[in-house]
């Protein structure tokens, strides 16, 4: 869909000003961020970054116009394969409109939104069509993951309680201690918050710290050391000293291990500016998203799950992939509605999924697979084909991350849906011992397809 | 058989608040040059008793004496004594700026001056440390602009932290001097670390931690010191017992349990105690655990016994809970003035240098202060632009912050 470029207001109280100069022309591929146009008041000169990436298709405003009004269309960005024929603005378009009569009561800020529209969801594939898949489980791709890049880098280091001799509490880092030794596979003494300090420090002195939590349940000790130190100090020391490591480990409920140990932090790190967030369903994603975790320059919490350890998916049989944050799977494409999930829900999304076919509702199934940041992108397409949703995850309801959904949907779809989201959440509840009352406590398949069902009125 | 008695709460107590007379007669100090100087290579059990003593290099007279003594030549201590100055007057600038509105909040290091200036002569070029409130004598030693400092203090358009942080929560890697975290003691586990990095890394340099007393009591302190104890990094872990957290006295951080230098102990560390009063011994100190620290000998602990002459920030009033004159009546004097008197028993330094001194420090002071008040301060002039408030989140700027920038009109 073609974007419109619109004039930005340089300060709240702006109305107009000058379009200086061009520095593109029509024609020009642009990137997120590259710069566009400068733009003068009688105080200031700006420079007009991109938001979105696409080709300038057309120039609506030549640059020397004065007195141009901001939120007028000043360009036209096109994607992929849209001409500039196709252009067709929704407000005229022309530098004309900016001789309306102005609005002296209302500050630019006010007024709608400047920035074009959210970009189109990439469906592109994570690897080249026809390569060859191996059966691996998601232990065994993980250790790989850390594996590939340890060897890829020398400043990866792996360091938690239990990694080195016992291989990890749940065997993630089997063999590592052997291939890289002590000094890179890091026995720790048992204090998470100590720990996670330690390796925010030796992150912020050059290094590339995985930090294993045994369970994600006690990283709440460590929590001031990941989001007060680790998320804030590249902000903090005004781009100074930021910490590149990866916080990872088993999140979410196990199996009969109770209320202190069964607790899924998806909805609260993913609130958190300065921190990335992943969390994986497939052997596939989780070797390839963390992958990308190592390597990116953020400090990402990869949230793991004990139960889907042992499970084995299909795993491209490559030397060196990696799957990019920001960009969900479509796992199963659908038109009745649209189930997104992450990580062990998305378990009993397909499972509904496959048991509403039976029933004739034809569901698309969404997995996020990062959570910051979100492809919001390709929940709201898939919602403007379906007009339905359903989420599902197996944290607590307030909030969740089923309800930032929900406002993004509301926000930037209200109109194409034909029913109210349905968040399926795990019950309010801090996760109970016995195993029946541990069931009722997670959510289910049963409770997605009667959402499902609810909100296609079946 | 000891007879069974209810339980009873010990509240520590300071001996003395406002009223009183002031009173150190429970602080031991030792004559100037008593305690002895172990070659840096010790095993640390056979050097417990530095715990427990302070190691002090002047005497009453102004003179080095004892195995201390270092020999620094006296144009690096003019220099110190200049630092110190600088740091002493740049504090009084801020607080009656602070006062006049141009900033909402500051704190001075009235008296714990030595520590950080004598401190920072001892590092190299590349060493980190991971600082606390008081030390910004850390970035004057090591030639920090002035009027940078003030920018940040302001959080104006010059703000090399960009309108980010607290006013004296500098940060500069070039100086080594990590960002100030306002949740106590996280940076001392992370110097730890960073010095851990060197070690993995096989690069020669090492961290300082800083702490104070009142922090002592957070687990980050105990978790560094675990680490510190396990591994043997390359680090310098300074406690600054300034005697005071806020109206809370050291008493109550530290129990009865000996000295914070003796929290060492445990984990098997060698642990100091100075005069954080005294520039040569502050030094002097500083120089035998960075040698240990460059000799792959492991961690140092180093508490610095000062005091607090001040109020904890400008939102304090000490008056309401320690005796107004507690802090003339410090034992181990003021700074500046101990190291004045030696150098003029040196016969490098004269009244009449130190006083014309003073003038032109506090020109060169109130110059940088004009340079940063013509960009701006807290509520007017240039004030940070909104349009650098997205970056840093990210080590790149997402998409939905370029739209939230533009949103707000940048």
């Amino acid at each position: 869909m073609a974007t419109e470029i619109l004039m930005p207001a340089l300060s709240p109280t702006m109305e107009e000003g000058t379009l200086a100069k061009w520095l593109v022309k029509e024609g020009d591929t642009v990137s997120s961020g590259d710069i566009l146009a400068e733009i003068e008041t009688d105080k200031a000169t700006m420079e007009f970054e991109a938001v979105d990436e696409g080709t300038v298709g057309k120039i609506l405003v030549a640059e020397g116009t004065e007195a141009v009004k901001v939120n007028t269309p000043i360009a036209v960005l096109l994607d992929e394969g849209e001409s500039a024929d196709d252009i067709e603005t929704s407000s005229g378009g022309d530098a004309t409109k900016s001789e309306q009569a102005p609005e002296p009561d209302k500050p630019a800020a006010q007024q709608p939104q400047a920035a074009p529209e959210i970009k189109a969801a990439d469906t592109s594939p994570d690897w080249p069509e026809g390569t060859a898949m191996k059966q691996q489980t998601v232990r065994e791709a993980l250790r790989d993951a850390m594996a590939e890049e340890m060897r890829r880098d020398g400043d990866v280091y792996l360091m938690g309680e239990e990694v080195a001799e016992y291989q990890g509490a749940y065997k993630i880092s089997q063999g590592l201690l052997d291939e890289f030794g002590p000094k890179r596979v890091i026995d720790t003494p048992i204090t998470e918050h100590g720990f996670t300090g330690i390796a925010v420090g030796a992150a912020f002195g050059g290094l590339k710290p995985i930090v294993e939590f045994m369970t994600f349940n006690f990283a709440m000790q460590a929590i001031d050391q990941i989001i007060n130190s680790a998320a804030k100090t590249l902000y903090m020391s005004g781009g100074q000293m930021g910490a590149p490591m990866v916080f990872r480990g088993a999140n979410g409920a196990a199996a009969r291990v109770g209320a202190q140990h069964s607790q899924d932090y998806a909805a609260w790190y993913m609130q958190i500016p300065g921190l990335k967030v992943a969390m994986p369903y497939s052997a596939s994603d989780a070797k390839g998203l963390l992958k990308s975790a190592i390597r990116d320059p953020n400090p990402v919490v990869f949230l793991e799950n004990e139960i889907l350890y042992g499970q084995s998916f299909d795993v491209p049989d490559l030397d060196d992939y990696t799957v990019p944050f920001g960009k969900a799977r479509i796992w199963r494409e659908g038109t009745d509605v649209t189930i997104v999930s992450f990580g062990i829900g998305m378990r009993y999304a397909l499972e509904a999924a496959d048991k509403l076919a039976d029933d004739g509702i034809d569901a698309e199934v969404i997995d996020l697979r990062t959570l910051r940041p979100m492809d919001t992108a390709s929940i709201l397409q898939s919602v403007k084909k379906t007009n339905r949703c359903v989420t599902v995850e197996e944290g607590w309801p307030q909030p969740s991350v089923g309800s930032y959904i929900s406002s993004v949907i509301m926000q930037e779809a209200f109109d194409y849906l034909d029913a109210p989201v349905i968040n399926c959440t795990g019950k309010d509840v801090p996760m109970p011992y016995a195993a029946n009352l541990e069931k009722h406590a997670l959510v289910t398949t049963e409770e997605v397809i009667e959402a499902v069902k609810k909100v296609t009125y079946k | 058989m000891t007879e069974e008695r209810a339980p009873s709460l010990h509240v520590p107590a300071p001996s003395i608040r406002p009223g009183d007379d002031p009173d150190f007669s429970h602080v031991s100090i030792p004559r100037a040059g008593e305690v002895d100087r172990p070659d840096p290579a010790t095993p640390p059990e056979e050097m417990r008793d530095l715990a427990f003593s302070i190691i002090r290099v002047l005497n009453r007279k102004g003179e080095a004496v004892g195995p201390w003594a270092s020999g620094l030549d006296s144009e690096t201590l003019l220099q110190g004594l200049r630092d110190m100055m600088k740091l002493r007057i740049y504090d009084a600038r801020m607080m009656t700026a602070q006062r006049q509105g141009k900033t909402s909040f500051y704190m001075q290091h009235l008296g714990e001056e030595a520590i950080s200036c004598a401190f920072q002569r001892a590092l190299r070029k590349g060493d980190m440390n991971f600082p606390t409130y008081r030390q910004a004598g850390l970035l004057i030693a090591s030639g920090y602009p002035l009027v940078k400092m003030m920018n940040q203090v302001y959080s104006n358009d010059g703000d090399p932290v960009r309108g980010r942080q607290l006013p004296v929560f500098y940060s500069s890697k070039e100086h080594g001097f990590f960002s100030i975290s306002g949740n106590l003691a996280t940076q001392y586990p992370q110097a730890v670390g960073w010095a851990m990095a060197a070690a993995i890394k096989g690069d020669k340099r090492l961290a300082a931690a800083w702490i104070g007393d009142g922090s002592t009591a957070e687990s980050d302190f105990h978790g560094a010191l675990v680490f510190a104890s396990t591994y043997k990094p390359p680090v310098i872990l300074n406690i600054v017992n300034n005697q005071w957290a806020i109206s809370t006295f050291q008493g109550i951080a530290r129990g009865g349990a000996g000295t914070f230098a003796a929290r060492g102990h445990g984990f098997g560390l060698p642990a100091l105690r100075v005069d954080g009063n005294d520039y040569l011994a502050v030094h002097a100190a500083a120089t035998w655990a960075t040698e240990r620290a460059r000799a792959d000998l492991g961690p140092t602990i180093i508490e610095f016994v000062t005091y607090r002459a001040g109020g904890h920030s400008t939102s304090d009033d000490p008056s309401a809970y320690r005796p107004k004159e507690e802090g003339t009546a410090w034992p181990l004097g003021d700074p500046i003035l101990r190291l004045k008197t030696h150098l003029i028993a040196l016969g490098v330094w004269s009244e009449e240098r130190h006083t014309q001194a003073e003038a032109e420090i506090k020109a060169e002071v109130v110059a940088a202060q004009k340079e940063a008040e013509a960009i701006g301060t807290l509520h007017s002039g240039r004030r940070p632009t909104p349009r650098d408030m997205f970056e840093d989140v990210f080590a790149e700027m997402p998409p939905h912050l370029i739209r939230q920038r533009h949103e707000v009109g940048y």
